[in-house]
């Protein structure tokens, strides 16, 4: 397989199902840090002290490491102090441990979004909902969430699309994503060997799905705009 | 028999005392105004009835309920105090509204909340609801609001949206409606339609507080007036014992200030 017409279509089938991996670690951080951050955001706006500086603790170390230290440490520890890799050494084990770095990663820093669009709704909302007798739980969620989410998409947006380019570091641990996918037609797979553009290509899936998404957050900041 | 006893409230935010021994009482469809200059304690002593604040000290009664007793907090879980703050109502100077609501869903919102809270509300849902929103759209017809029903509050003025607020008091039908400078927020040509409202209310024998610094419409609307100053009730009384007989030099020197 010498041609480029001939080695395309193999090295789009794999670069596919390394980027269907890519999208699942996507999706899982997003379901799994979106709520999570917002857990986090009330923590580290708590009033029982030692919880707050917990938790902002927390926040400090994972937002003040790189990324890639945190997979690598949450990946091999077990197995090298411990003597016992909890997560194994296939593709599921490693996915397991990816997603677990992603999330806690990427929560930490949507709490701190969070954290600054809730404390940007102004106090008269709260009031407002208390004198008209709702619980805490309904102005929450009744009055002041619909307002965070407008306010918190832009830098949201932001976060997502990073977390969309992150998603290739998993890269370290070998998990068997879209850049892993690209970098074996360098060593050799499935009858090519020494070639390096499947690895440049994969930058073109990254930019399509990033501008897929980009619109839909574009549009989603667009429905929102019927209140201010 | 008072429909309102306050007695004895006092509050200290940090070692600044704002309120001092504060004590009036209201009757059933009396309009009572409290006037004096900011930084007086009138917005505290509103924030107090609506449980916004706590007060250090005193007590308040509404229909011979005591509501609040300084010296027995532990009454005060949050489901008491909600159901204890639904005796008033309150408008906000900055009116408040929810933005992602319609001046209707405004209207309606707490209502809904609350008829979803009871046991009975699934099998009537439908009944229910529906007599919310006519509620509503009465309230904003009140209001001289109906053709602004669907809008959201960014669409409306000023005075309209203060009209909205005050519907969205109304509809929890409150014991006292209370009023924080309800038009201090307010550009000069927007404040006659919200007076006109809370006139009309007063006609219909609702039972109001209101904190203002427009002296002339206190006068013409209020059957009791309380001048506070420097956290303390320092002159009360109808509107012509206040307003025109004022004992207290420190409510001459007020009072004057506004006829220059």
């Amino acid at each position: 397989m010498d041609t480029f017409v001939e080695q395309f279509p193999v090295v789009i089938n794999a670069l596919n199902i390394g980027f269907l991996q890519t999208l699942k670690l996507f999706f899982v951080t997003l379901i799994g840090a979106l709520p999570l951050g917002l857990i986090i955001s009330f923590g580290s706006k708590s009033k029982f002290v030692p919880l707050k500086l917990l938790v902002r603790f927390i926040i400090w170390v994972v937002r003040g490491t790189p990324l890639m230290i945190q997979l690598l440490i949450i990946y091999y520890f077990p197995g090298l102090v411990f003597h016992n890799n909890v997560w194994g050494s296939n593709e599921t084990g490693r996915f397991i441990a990816t997603a677990i770095a992603f999330i806690i990663n990427y929560s930490c820093y949507f709490s701190e979004i969070f954290r600054g669009g809730i404390n940007g709704i102004p106090v008269g909302q709260d009031e407002a909902g208390l004198v008209l007798g709702m619980t805490k739980k309904e102005i929450f969620f009744k009055v002041k969430l619909l307002q965070m989410i407008k306010r918190i998409l832009p830098p949201i947006s932001n976060e997502i699309l990073t977390l969309v380019k992150d998603t290739s570091l998993a890269r370290i641990i070998a998990l068997q994503e879209v850049i892993w996918a690209g970098q074996a037609f360098m060593k050799g797979s499935q009858g090519i060997s020494g070639e390096i553009w499947p690895l440049f290509f994969t930058a073109i899936y990254y930019l399509i799905f990033n501008g897929i998404l980009t619109v839909i957050l574009g549009k989603l900041e667009q429905k929102l705009e019927y209140f201010k | 028999m008072s429909i309102l006893d306050v007695s004895h409230i006092s509050k200290s935010f940090g070692n600044t005392e704002v309120l001092k021994d504060i004590c009036f009482s209201l009757e059933e469809s009396e309009v009572l105004s409290i006037i004096g200059s900011s930084g007086s304690g009138k917005t505290t002593l509103l924030r107090c009835l609506n449980f916004l604040e706590t007060p250090d000290s005193g007590t308040i009664t509404v229909k011979s309920n005591k509501i609040f007793d300084a010296e027995d907090l532990d009454y005060l879980t949050d489901a008491n105090k909600r159901k204890n703050r639904l005796h008033f109502g309150l408008v906000f100077q900055s009116f408040n509204l929810f933005p992602q609501y319609t001046a209707l869903e405004n209207v309606t919102l707490a209502k809904e909340l609350a008829a979803k809270r009871e046991d009975n509300f699934k099998e009537n849902k439908k009944a229910i609801l529906e007599s919310i929103k006519q509620e509503g759209l009465d309230l904003l017809a009140q209001m001289g609001l109906s053709d602004r029903k669907d809008n959201y509050p960014h669409q409306l003025s000023g005075g309209q949206c203060q009209r909205v607020a005050i519907a969205r008091a109304l509809a929890l039908k409150p014991d006292i409606l209370c009023f924080d400078e309800p038009t201090s927020a307010l550009d000069p040509e927007l404040t006659g339609e919200v007076l006109k409202v809370i006139k009309e209310l007063a006609e219909t024998k609702m039972t109001m507080i209101i904190v203002t610094h427009e002296m002339s419409f206190a006068k013409e609307v209020s059957d009791k007036v309380i001048f506070m100053d420097d956290g303390y009730v320092l002159e009360s009384g109808t509107p012509d014992e206040v307003f025109n007989h004022p004992k207290e030099d420190r409510t001459i020197q007020f009072l004057s200030s506004f006829n220059k």
